[in-house]
């Protein structure tokens, strides 16, 4: 399969960092998520990190480093004015409760449905078990669930599929997807194609991608 | 003004101090459930996990949260090679590098089946937690629906898949999960006081609260013990009631390592 060049994964967080409001609370998972911090610095954006953990500072480095206090992705990070911690039940109430207003997760495959798979990757072998962490509370409690991933696997295959053929996180939960090729929102419709790496056209951007998309109106060249 | 309980006459404070690693780990046997506090590297109980390893206990089932192993991996080796694991409980158990992970004596066991791992959605394993120690014995939860977590438990263990029950409620699918109640709990405070009242530092925290109220016995290790009443009665975050034994430790220097 073909693959495209697309933005690179700085790129695509600064993307992703363009659609959070102010005075919104977000949590960030592991991989690109972690990345659209560099981004809200400066932002009225409350990071929470299900350690327990709010007001999340940016990561820490050298003589910063306290062992303890680190993200969920196991990095060391620092505490800001109005940071406050809490134990890990507190933390899965303002996930699973609601509270958080945008989660940001990566994912191996999402379909039009908007159901994604991140949890297990049968390749490895290890008889039906994975990494499941807060992936799932964090898919149920989500207001606003953004997918940010390369559009396609090293290999090319398309992510972005018609029937996930890895085992699902959450059932049609996942509002938009920013990937290194394009924005897509979706909606009861199906996958609107909302924006587009410079140069690409939009049957390049459905060649990888499996389920048919629908082109916005207004489509438009990725904005950052 | 605090009045320490020393001034009077009669009044006695209890004393769950012990005195050594051997004292704090009595009475937990081959085939024992043991939580392990501790999320990653942060709030592992090091000193006890040690302890544990030299005391040599087989068969163990060890109830974790978020991964307190792969966050002391010398421990983990320890435990692995030394084949004192039989069960691991977690939400997030599995080294994140598949590379990495599949080189691991750890993982080599899981994919044989000579070690258990069954995982959870992480919010709902700390809830288990809580209910143990609240006294509710199993409760609804939507996380999972529409997931392999809806069907049945998931382990590596094929026998041990048992089928989960569901009720829709308020037009949502829930999950029926049971209470998880550990025959003892090591975790790790910042403070501590001789009635197992107890103090957290940052994210340190995490799952150690949780872990203290569901056990049965709960050993906490402290880096600090203050005297009777030495902690502030409005910022204890685990009272001493959920605590049976305390034993004072070193602030241990660890690497937050890459997992």
């Amino acid at each position: 399969m073909k693959k495209f060049e697309g933005l690179p994964r700085e790129i695509i967080a600064l993307r992703v960092s363009k659609e959070i409001e102010d005075n919104s609370y977000v949590n960030l998972g592991i991989g690109i998520p972690t990345l659209v911090s560099n981004w809200l610095e400066g932002r009225d954006v409350i990071l929470q990190s299900e350690i327990g953990m709010l007001k999340t500072g940016s990561l820490a480095e050298g003589a910063d480093i306290d062992q303890d206090l680190i993200n969920a992705s196991c990095q060391p990070v620092l505490e800001v004015e109005g940071t406050v911690y809490f134990d890990i039940c507190e933390s899965f109430s303002m996930i699973r409760g609601g509270h958080v207003d945008v989660t940001v997760m990566g994912a191996f495959q999402v379909n039009e449905s908007g159901d994604f798979a991140s949890w297990l990757n049968p390749s490895r072998g290890l008889s039906g078990v994975g990494n499941i962490g807060g992936s799932m509370d964090l898919a149920t409690g989500a207001r606003k669930l953004y997918i940010a991933m390369e559009h396609t696997t090293n290999d090319g295959a398309p992510k972005i599929v018609r029937e996930l053929t890895y085992p699902s996180t959450a059932r049609n939960k996942v509002n938009m997807i920013f990937t290194d090729l394009a924005v897509i929102e979706i909606t009861p419709k199906g996958m609107v194609l909302k924006e587009i790496f410079p140069g690409l056209s939009v049957e390049e951007i459905q060649s990888v991608t499996e389920p048919r998309l629908l082109v916005a109106p207004d489509l438009k060249e990725i904005e950052l | 003004m605090r009045i320490s309980c020393h001034f009077f006459i009669g009044l006695v404070c209890m004393d769950k101090t012990v005195k050594s690693v051997e004292e704090a780990l009595a009475g937990i046997e081959d085939g024992a459930c043991v939580a392990i506090g501790g999320f990653f590297a942060a709030g592992v109980p090091r000193i006890l996990l040690k302890a544990l390893i030299a005391k040599g206990v087989r068969n163990l089932t060890l109830a974790c949260g978020s991964g307190p192993l792969l966050g002391a991996k010398d421990e983990l080796n320890h435990l692995v090679t030394g084949g004192q694991i039989r069960k691991v409980i977690d939400s997030y158990g599995l080294f994140r590098s598949a590379s990495k992970g599949g080189q691991h004596p750890f993982e080599q066991k899981i994919r044989s089946g000579e070690i258990e791992l069954e995982v959870f959605p992480m919010g709902t394993l700390c809830e288990k937690y809580r209910m143990a120690g609240a006294g509710i014995p199993a409760f609804f939860v939507p996380v999972g629906a529409g997931s392999l977590v809806e069907e049945a438990a998931i382990t590596n263990v094929e026998a041990n898949r048992k089928k989960k029950e569901t009720r829709v409620i308020d037009g949502k699918t829930c999950i029926l999960e049971y209470a998880l109640k550990p025959d003892f709990a090591i975790i790790h405070a910042h403070m501590g006081d001789p009635e197992g009242n107890l103090r957290y530092r940052k994210t340190a925290r995490n799952f150690n609260h949780v872990m203290a109220m569901a056990a049965r016995v709960t050993i906490a290790e402290v880096e600090n013990l203050a005297a009777p009443g030495g902690l502030d009665p409005e910022s204890v975050h685990t009272p001493g009631i959920f605590v049976q034994r305390v034993l004072q430790v070193p602030r241990v220097k660890f690497d937050i390592t890459n997992l």
